[in-house]
């Protein structure tokens, strides 16, 4: 997540907050703020809610940073206040109850992936694409909520899979089977959806 | 040693993610070789996998930083931080 700063400097930085320096504040959630708003968005699927989660999480963060222990990484931290408020608001909104949110996965039912002959490349060019960014965003947020916060985490904001763990307080083997179900998930709807429309596309650009 | 295809789909991520042991590394690696339709199971998956990471798939909305900064500064009472402003 992030590169440019390790979790001493961190440390320093909350020691100095906590020490009335509060403007330092800024300077320490601006690595953070892309993972928690992805972390937001995967959650409430629009963007004003998205942010207004994400605002809401550093508030918190700052209010609660006394309590915040060295021993787990600050980005982690933030992303658990993140998904608590996520869930609540969520909770909120919908007088149904929330969908399975504690119900353990079915760890038996193995997730068959979609069947291919052959794969040719998706170039990262194709996201210049509004529709072929859009049709992966949608099966990111379209995955059950168990498989979409270990995902995002993972493979989005390409956490480790233990700083996942943390994050979504999970196992590591649980994290790992998820990833995996969610990874099959993803490649059953998008490979064959890739593939038609990267086809399309050929006949577009070139079109003799 | 022969395994079937739908055991080397279980093991995909693990593989992706160099996890698995050495030996289960290789028995899938030889089964690959032979395997079209797993061969291109792990090569959309891997594809899949570096599109979603892609910055561009999602993305910050316009003038987030901005407006998370002024309404932190409100909290703080600070000035916003470098180069915030109001929204
Ligand atoms: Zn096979």
């Amino acid at each position: 997540m992030d590169t440019q700063r390790d979790s001493g400097d961190e440390a320093k930085m909350i020691a100095s907050i906590l020490a009335g320096e509060t403007q330092l504040y800024h300077e320490l959630v601006r690595p953070h703020e892309r993972s928690v708003y992805l972390m937001a968005l995967s959650y409430m699927k629009n963007e004003a809610d998205a942010e207004d989660v994400a605002q809401e999480a550093f508030l918190k963060a700052f209010r609660a940073l006394s309590s915040f222990r060295a021993e787990s990484k600050f980005g982690t931290w933030l992303i658990s206040i993140t998904l608590n408020e996520a869930r609540n608001r969520l909770r909120r909104k919908s007088a149904a109850p929330m969908q399975s949110l504690d119900v353990p996965p079915d760890e038996e039912g193995a997730v068959s992936p979609a069947l291919l002959r052959d794969w040719r490349e998706v170039p990262s060019e194709a996201l210049e694409r509004s529709e072929v960014k859009q049709m992966i965003a949608s099966a990111v947020e379209a995955l059950p909520e168990i498989y979409r916060s270990v995902f995002v985490l993972r493979d989005v904001e390409e956490l480790s899979v233990n700083e996942t763990a943390e994050a979504l307080s999970l196992s590591v083997p649980a994290v790992k089977v998820r990833l995996h179900r969610a990874r099959m998930m993803l490649q059953k709807q998008l490979a064959p959806q890739l593939r038609t429309v990267t086809a399309t596309a050929k006949r577009r650009w070139f079109p003799w | 040693m022969v395994i079937e295809c739908k055991h080397v789909w279980n093991l995909i991520s693990g593989y992706l993610d160099g996890t698995l042991t050495a030996e289960e590394q290789e028995v899938i690696q030889k089964h690959l070789e032979t395997c079209e339709i797993c061969s291109a199971i792990l090569d959309s998956t891997r594809n899949i996998i570096v599109l979603t990471a892609d910055e561009r798939v999602f993305e910050l909305p316009a003038g987030f930083s901005e407006r998370l900064h002024a309404r932190l500064a409100a909290e703080l009472g600070t000035d916003g931080g470098r180069g915030a402003s109001p929204p």
